[in-house]
């Protein structure tokens, strides 16, 4: 495919990299520098110019383009630019990052003949919904939807104390007889642990019935969402729901947040800056709006920091939110999630200041890389698990038992690619946990999981319908 | 530097280069000239060195660095040049010593068609073909052709393509992915030596001389298969059509992927429910008024019309006025020669070293303007003579407006400093390396005229020069020959990617 990338940005670039072996990747950006050095990386082809003059786009091939993703810093020029391609070039497909909700509140504004943005990618809203599903199930390190929500697949650092734990899997069942969830996959810390500052080493296991899982175990499992809280509390001891909720930063994504939460939970947000602190006050009905600064110790005493369930800091500075974190750790706080962005911080403080931090550039880029496989491979959902060291993939099963090579199998008999298994069926509104004599039907969404990214073309053929196949 | 990598990858290029042994074993058993062994002698001897090279090494993969890349490049020009003087050596009639073989392979693959054999006619069919065909392979580049066809090279096809294709900007692609690009640039050459093998053929040619010519042309070479060169046709007709092919030949390959992909429809084979379907999204129009456009919009390409133009209205105009040819002859000797020469590709249908006036020295002077860069051509290519005259201009206004800021301009679009600093780089250098090598000929024992002509014939891959060497090299000392054949090379690679393995900086870690 022939994919146009606008702007060499961070998420723009690791895009790049991590398309570029699939894909003729086309990227333009201003910054003639930035670019030399992406050419220079990866065999890709770059363009020097304004992201959304018609010339530009010319010259960078957007009349032969499949895809066309902007990600420029604005959301105007984001927004223009699809609309030339489509104008000028005929774009089949144009993703756009737009930021302000201004713009994205009104689905309405988004059609071919009004702006044509066939997909938006919205950080502030990926990284609202990513946090709010965090603190819903507390213990989750990521919790990705599927089939619009009905399946769930949800990562847990698996804890001593639940019951699970030191048992076989076979267990699951005697354990909880009455609901269906199937593990996934696991991924565990390597015994030795690696010499310097390097990543601890993951090693990914397949789960069979005889597999134990043992504690600081990250495991993937999937299950129907209204059985997702009885599986984590098998893998750790479940908290309390978080009810009381301090978020440090009343910007777009903690407004947001908040604004989501306050008719559930007790929220309390803090905001240095007088004016933004009254403005979200206005907008908001039950939630405690104070202005301060979220290191200030008397202010997190008084509001009682050491019984909070959960505290997130949320400012656009990464460095702020590490401190304010572990500042509302020591005083107390139950849980702390933190907005930050880069790796290195990432790695330096999660597990032992921040219980979890949240980068969202791995949100947008997971989004956009979803998004783009999605449409290569005619299915619903790519998402990528542990920064993209794994797959999980929601694809469709078209045709009958001639054409297809899925359709009619019992999942034993399906021919998976290596490192490739089958979690769950969608079949309508029901949920059906994949057993090795489930048979699959047509138009079933088959949810499968790839340890290994390279696997997808092999997955996509899997499911191709083809006259041929006998 | 990782140099198992590099001799991995030299092995792969010379095994595939020993392919081109065959298809003159092929022309040999067609005219049954009995020279078909050599050939395949040769292929065996370059394919067990490349496999020789390549198997112990084929698991020894890593990611090529820049320094790989340029050490790649030079390291096989200088191989190709000796693998390419095998089965020279071989054939027994006519016999060669080792340096005339060496500098007759680096002759044609650098495209600068110089020779040192006389009595061509006489020769076999094979080698014959042998000859024009290593102008082709050289031409476009086997390591462009290399990297077309090759997947295993990856990212490193980059490094290898910057490194072998000529010109000041050469980080544009025609396509994202390198082999892509690689790939389009070998079937737009392909495409153009057929369409003019058969003009060739429609205008007169037997079908080996118009196959043998086309190849010539396109690569702007300047091989024959006569002692007379295109003087053997006696026919304006391929004179003017030749010049045509010259012209195209010397013209960005760019511009013809562009021009060709504004001609021919977008069709694309999409497979919709298992049936193969030819589908045409009309998303790009078919304009043969755009084709056009792109060549007249291109600035290189129009100093490249009125360079050749205004150097045909003087010679036209001088031949006439002085007699020499009747006004009709002049015209089409004018076009053909300057054509010819200014192209770098040296085919000759007149004694020009003979012309009167200033016009010999005038024609090898338009060979350092040459060509336009990414094209097949020699010489310090047009885009650099624009830009250097642009910053002369900009001079010379500056001089009248002290305060002025003036963008050096291509088209519509300023050129970045960088690529103006390097033209001044590279035309100085030029310049430098030109003296040293006209200062060596002498000292060899050449006249003034030769020397001169000689190191602008090869440096600037034209192939004819004057005096001694108007037609061929077979007269001059070896030791001259083999200053030919580094100036050869030094003018195929552009200088530098030759010059930059003899700094210390390359070599140290």
């Amino acid at each position: 495919m022939k994919i146009l990338i606008l702007g060499a940005g961070t998420v723009g670039s690791t895009a790049a990299e991590s398309l570029s072996e699939e894909n003729e990747i086309t990227v333009v950006d201003l910054n003639g520098r930035h670019l030399r050095e992406l050419q220079d990386r990866l065999d890709i082809r770059t363009v020097e110019g304004h992201a959304s003059h018609p010339r530009v786009l010319d010259k960078a091939g957007a009349a032969d383009a499949d895809i066309l993703v902007a990600l420029t810093d604005s959301d105007e020029v984001n927004m223009i630019a699809c609309q030339i391609a489509y104008s000028l070039y005929r774009t089949p497909v144009r993703i756009a990052r737009i930021r302000a909700a201004e713009y994205t509140s009104r689905q309405e504004l988004f059609t071919t003949k009004t702006i044509p943005v066939d997909t938006i990618i919205s950080p502030e809203q990926l990284v609202t919904e990513h946090i709010e599903q965090l603190i819903h199930y507390p213990g989750a390190h990521q919790v990705l939807d599927f089939a619009d929500g009905r399946v769930r697949l949800v990562g847990v650092m698996a804890k001593s104390g639940g019951p699970l734990i030191g048992q076989e899997l076979r267990e699951l069942r005697r354990h909880i007889p009455h609901t269906d969830a199937r593990v996934a996959a696991i991924y565990r810390r390597s015994a030795i642990a690696p010499v310097g500052n390097e990543d601890p080493t993951y090693e990914t296991i397949l789960p069979e019935g005889d597999t134990v899982i043992r504690p600081n175990d990250l495991v993937f499992f999937l299950a129907a969402r209204k059985d997702i809280r009885v599986m984590m509390s098998e893998l750790l001891k479940l908290e309390h729901p978080a009810r009381s909720i301090i978020i440090a930063g009343g910007g777009h994504i903690g407004f947001e947040l908040a604004r989501r939460l306050e008719n559930t939970n007790r929220v309390k947000v803090i905001e240095r800056d007088y004016d933004r602190a009254r403005y979200i006050s206005e907008r908001l009905k039950h939630a405690v709006v104070l202005t301060g600064d979220a290191v200030d110790e008397d202010l997190l005493m008084e509001e009682n920091i050491d019984k909070v369930d959960v505290f997130c800091a949320l400012t656009s500075a990464e460095e702020a939110n590490i401190l304010s974190s572990f500042l509302a750790k020591r005083m107390g706080a139950s849980r702390v999630i933190a907005l930050i962005n880069r790796p290195s911080y990432a790695k330096l403080v999660e597990d032992q200041y921040v219980d979890i931090a949240v980068s969202p550039q791995d949100i947008t880029l997971s989004a956009l890389l979803a998004k783009v496989r999605g449409m290569r491979l005619d299915v619903g959902q790519v998402h990528a698990l542990r920064s993209g060291a794994a797959e999980a993939i929601e694809a469709v099963a078209h045709g009958d038992k001639k054409t297809s090579r899925v359709v009619g199998k019992t999942i034993e008999n399906v021919p998976l690619p290596r490192g490739t298994t089958i979690g769950a069926i969608v079949r309508g509104d029901e949920v059906l946990m994949a057993h090795h004599d489930t048979e699959i039907r047509s138009e079933d969404h088959v949810i499968l999981f790839l340890t290994d990214r390279s696997q997808i073309p092999a997955v996509e053929k899997l499911f191709q319908v083809s006259v041929t196949y006998t | 530097m990782n140099g198992l990598v590099v001799l991995r990858i030299l092995g792969l290029l010379l095994a595939l280069f020993s392919i081109t042994m065959l298809p003159p074993a092929v022309v040999s058993w067609i005219y049954n000239d009995g020279a078909w062994l050599p050939f395949v002698q040769a292929f065996f001897i370059i394919a067990g060195a490349g496999l020789a090279l390549f198997l112990p090494l084929r698991h020894h993969r890593a990611e090529l660095r820049i320094r790989d890349g340029f050490l790649v490049v030079a390291g096989f020009w200088v191989v190709l040049g000796f693998a390419g003087s095998v089965p020279l050596l071989l054939i027994e009639i006519p016999i060669m010593s080792f340096t005339d073989a060496v500098f007759e392979s680096v002759s044609g693959f650098t495209t600068t068609g110089a020779t040192v054999l006389v009595g061509l006619d006489t020769l076999p069919h094979s080698l014959l073909w042998y000859r024009q065909q290593t102008q082709w392979f050289g031409g476009m580049g086997i390591i462009v052709l290399a990297v077309a066809i090759l997947p295993v090279l990856g990212v490193g096809g980059m490094q290898l393509y910057r490194a072998e294709t000529p010109g000041p900007m050469k980080d544009t692609k025609l396509t994202p992915r390198i082999t892509e690009t690689a790939k389009a640039l070998w079937i737009t050459y392909f495409g153009l030596t057929v369409i003019c093998a058969v003009s060739y053929r429609l205008a007169g040619m037997n079908w080996f001389d118009a196959i043998c010519h086309a190849f010539s042309s396109i690569a702007t070479a300047g091989f024959s298969t006569h002692d007379a060169s295109f003087g053997h046709f006696n026919s304006p007709m391929l004179e003017w059509l030749a010049s045509l092919f010259m012209l195209l030949g010397a013209t960005s390959f760019a511009l013809h992927f562009y021009a060709m992909r504004r001609l021919l429809p977008d069709i694309k084979v999409q497979v919709h429910g298992g049936r193969p379907r030819f589908a045409w999204p009309h998303r790009r129009k078919i304009s043969v008024l755009g084709a056009i456009r792109g060549y007249t919009s291109d600035p290189e390409f129009r100093a490249f019309m009125v360079i050749q133009a205004t150097l045909i209205a003087i010679i036209a105009a001088y031949l006439a006025v002085r007699g020499h040819h009747t006004p009709g002859e002049s015209l089409t000797k004018a076009v053909f020669q300057s054509v010819s020469v200014g192209t770098t590709t040296g085919f000759t249908s007149a004694n020009f070293s003979a012309w009167p006036g200033a016009l010999p020295v005038l024609l090898i002077l338009a060979s350092f303007i040459g060509g336009c860069a990414g094209s097949t051509a020699g010489g310090m290519k047009v885009l650099r003579w624009l830009l250097i005259f642009k910053q002369g201009w900009r001079e010379m206004v500056r001089l009248l407006h002290p305060n002025a800021v003036i963008p050096v301009r291509l088209g519509e679009r300023a050129v970045p400093t960088r690529v103006a600093e390097a033209v001044w780089g590279f035309f100085s250098v030029y310049v430098v390396v030109f003296c040293i090598m006209m200062a060596a000929m002498m000292f060899i024992g050449l006249d003034q005229v030769t020397a001169f002509s000689s190191v602008a014939a090869t440096l600037n891959n034209l192939g004819p020069g004057l005096g001694e060497v108007s037609s061929t090299f077979g007269t001059v000392p070896d030791a001259a020959k083999w200053v030919g054949i580094i100036g050869m090379i030094l003018g195929r690679l552009e200088i530098f990617t030759l010059l930059v393995l003899l700094t210390p900086e390359f070599w140290r870690r």
